[in-house]
């Protein structure tokens, strides 16, 4: 069994929902990366998504961007972030997913990033710019190696393409909360109740909301649809603010709620 | 060659193209493909099209002979297809009648688009005050400054031209902005994509009607010589008036067929815009393509003196045409292109853009090196009205120093 499938086994049998921050590996300097996955383990964090900074991120927005753009400016590679991971996967036992664009991938080699991968400890890759109508260049290679491939729905994705995604689904469904690109944002649009629900529906895979959610209220929202939640440019912004209250607040919420 | 095919039913060009979007764009392209398709057959689309390309536009184009350039040359006959006759001013608006006709079809009444140079923005702007769309155009920065007086005529027309300053400022910048935008508002907006280029369908919708280009030089050439010209040459940035000029003749296999990317200060100086002849293949705006990026895969800023070819990506099929030979690619250097500018100017009284100064800069060495009574088709893709102050500025200064 994969890390990813364990631990939301074991989240089920707690009846309690996933909380699970993105930081952006490089930012602030690769050496406060464990310093980082530590904090938000013991934080109560179920898995953390770690970005690959890419200089044109179609999917990400502006504090996102500006993320990656310190974090290039850094010196970050693909090679030195895996290299770190390995480093830290001794220190951290959640489940580590990388999240990336498919250029870095292709750039880095496919063959290469599986073992470098591997041996990092990678349990999961997002790629925001794989639909499922191109994943072949990836996904074979990546379940072969037991690295979850985490597919995303979208809100303006057809039910009947949300099945097919669904049942393709490895790890988690990420189900996207936004017709639009990352970025804490106050409110959102009305039917997504109704949509985390459909997904939920036809998904046999834990489904976790993301994009936009940056308060506690947000959280425990979401959290009643699905299996949890999450977070990327408020965990980010908090960072920066030094505030680490904060992010503890926000994983609180998630793992304080009780499905009814 | 066997008959011509490409795209397959997945947006592939051999290995190249495809469609490399977040989730949130699927629905939307599988839309416009459909919406595409049933265009494609509908003969009232069709001749909507037709007219106003006639009416509006001002189509068909000539097809010129370049007599003095020709006699400056001396070598074979310089045809010019002189698409800067065009109404705006470039072979731009070809594509965006086509696609804010496709909006209308599909309920959109507002469109988004990017620019480099500005044609593009003015090309969209200009169809959407005639369309009646509302109409958003991305902009890098650094390009806002130097075409101040596209982005006012932008306005004029009515749009909204919104600076993008995260990046280099620039083309790459501006379509990044554009599709973010998109997937923000994609349920009731199209993205005008303004060249070859993007996830599928978009480089074969562009290409489909650009292709009006080389369907009429086609037949100009044959009227006027009996044949189909040697030589076809056509500058590159993502690749859009090329293709339209080239797709025609891709069957015909005795025509050769040139590109020409920019070489900006030279090829060996990192500071050029040749993703075809410098560049390596991978995946940005949706589509896999030759890319200018570094060994990790970050995306390289592209440089040329003109701001319509200073993009790092190439139009997949370009990719395409590039692997399998049937295309030549060339470049050509800012230099070059500015010297190219002020002959065509003083030999014929045409002043190009400085983008099609690069076409007719190497075309000139082509017909050096080919017989008197073969001939060469440019596509004098642009006017050069909205480069005249920048080539001011830069002989200005050479003329001091």
């Amino acid at each position: 069994m994969n890390r990813i499938e364990k631990t939301f086994a074991s989240l089920k049998e707690r009846n309690e929902k996933a909380f699970v921050p993105y930081i952006m590996a490089g930012d602030g300097g690769l050496d406060s990366l464990q310093e980082k996955i530590v904090f938000l383990e013991k934080a109560g964090a179920t898995a953390v998504e770690i970005g690959i900074p890419f200089s044109d991120p179609v999917a990400d927005g502006p504090t996102i961007q500006r993320a990656g753009i310190r974090a290039l400016k850094e010196g970050t590679t693909f090679r030195g972030v895996l290299s770190a991971l390995a480093e830290i996967r001794p220190f951290v036992s959640i489940p580590l997913i990388v999240m990336t664009y498919v250029n870095p991938v292709l750039a880095y080699g496919m063959g290469k990033f599986i073992v470098d991968a591997k041996k990092a400890g990678v349990d999961g890759c997002i790629i925001p710019d794989l639909p499922i109508e191109e994943e072949e260049l990836i996904a074979r290679m990546l379940e072969d190696s037991g690295i979850e491939l985490i597919r995303l729905v979208t809100l303006t994705s057809p039910l009947e393409r949300i099945k097919e995604i669904a049942g393709r689904a490895r790890g988690f469904l990420y189900a996207v909360t936004v017709t639009g690109i990352t970025g804490a944002r106050s409110g959102f649009q009305n039917e997504l109740g109704d949509y985390l629900k459909r997904v939920k529906s036809v998904s046999n895979k834990p489904v976790l909301a993301g994009f936009g959610i940056s308060t506690p209220e947000h959280v425990k929202e979401m959290s009643q649809y699905c299996d949890g939640v999450i977070v990327g440019s408020k965990i980010i912004e908090l960072f920066e603010q030094g505030d680490l209250k904060g992010i503890e607040n926000l994983i609180k919420a998630a793992n304080s709620f009780q499905s009814v | 060659m066997t008959t011509y095919t490409l795209p397959d039913h997945k947006g592939h060009f051999g290995p190249y193209g495809g469609k490399f979007i977040p989730e949130t764009l699927m629905q939307a392209v599988i839309e416009l493909e459909d919406e595409y398709k049933k265009a494609e057959k509908d003969p009232a689309f069709q001749q909507q099209l037709k007219d106003l390309l006639k009416e509006y536009v001002g189509r068909e184009t000539p097809l010129y002979y370049a007599e003095n350039l020709t006699r400056h040359g001396n070598g074979a006959k310089i045809y010019l297809k002189r698409e800067d006759l065009n109404h705006t001013g470039a072979h731009k608006i070809n594509n965006t009648i086509g696609q804010a006709l496709l909006a209308l079809r599909m309920g959109k009444k507002k469109v988004v688009a990017e620019t480099g140079a500005g044609q593009h923005g003015v090309a969209t702007a200009t169809v959407c005050a005639l369309l009646n769309l509302e109409c958003v155009i991305f902009m890098g920065e650094e390009d806002i400054k130097r075409q101040q007086l596209n982005v006012f005529r932008m306005e004029l027309l009515g749009a909204k031209v919104v600076s993008v300053s995260s990046g280099s400022g620039t083309l790459k910048d501006a379509v990044n902005e554009a599709l973010r935008y998109w997937v923000a508002n994609v349920n009731d907006i199209h993205y005008i994509l303004g060249s070859v280029m993007g996830p599928h369908p978009f480089p074969m919708i562009v290409r489909d009607f650009q292709s009006v280009i080389g369907k009429e030089t086609k037949e100009q050439f044959f009227a006027k010589e009996g044949r189909l010209p040697e030589a076809i040459v056509a500058c590159i940035g993502g690749g859009s008036n090329s293709m339209g000029m080239f797709y025609p003749f891709l069957e015909d296999e005795e025509v050769k067929l040139f590109g020409v990317e920019a070489a900006g200060l030279g090829i060996d100086t990192g500071r050029h815009a040749a993703s075809l002849t410098k560049g390596k293949p991978g995946v940005l705006h949706g589509a896999y393509m030759y890319l200018l990026q570094d060994e990790d895969g970050q995306i390289l800023e592209a440089h040329s003196i003109s701001a319509g070819l200073d993009y790092p990506g190439v139009g997949p099929e370009h990719s395409y045409l590039k692997d399998t030979g049937r295309v030549s690619y060339e470049s050509i250097t800012d230099e070059e292109a500015l010297e190219a500018f002020q002959l065509l100017t003083r030999l014929e009284g045409i002043i190009p853009a400085l983008e099609s100064s690069h076409a007719v800069a190497y075309a000139l060495k082509l017909a050096a090196k080919m017989k008197k009574e073969e001939a060469i088709v440019v596509c004098l893709s642009g006017r050069g009205d909205k480069d005249v102050p920048q080539v001011k500025a830069r002989l200005g200064k050479e003329l001091e120093s």
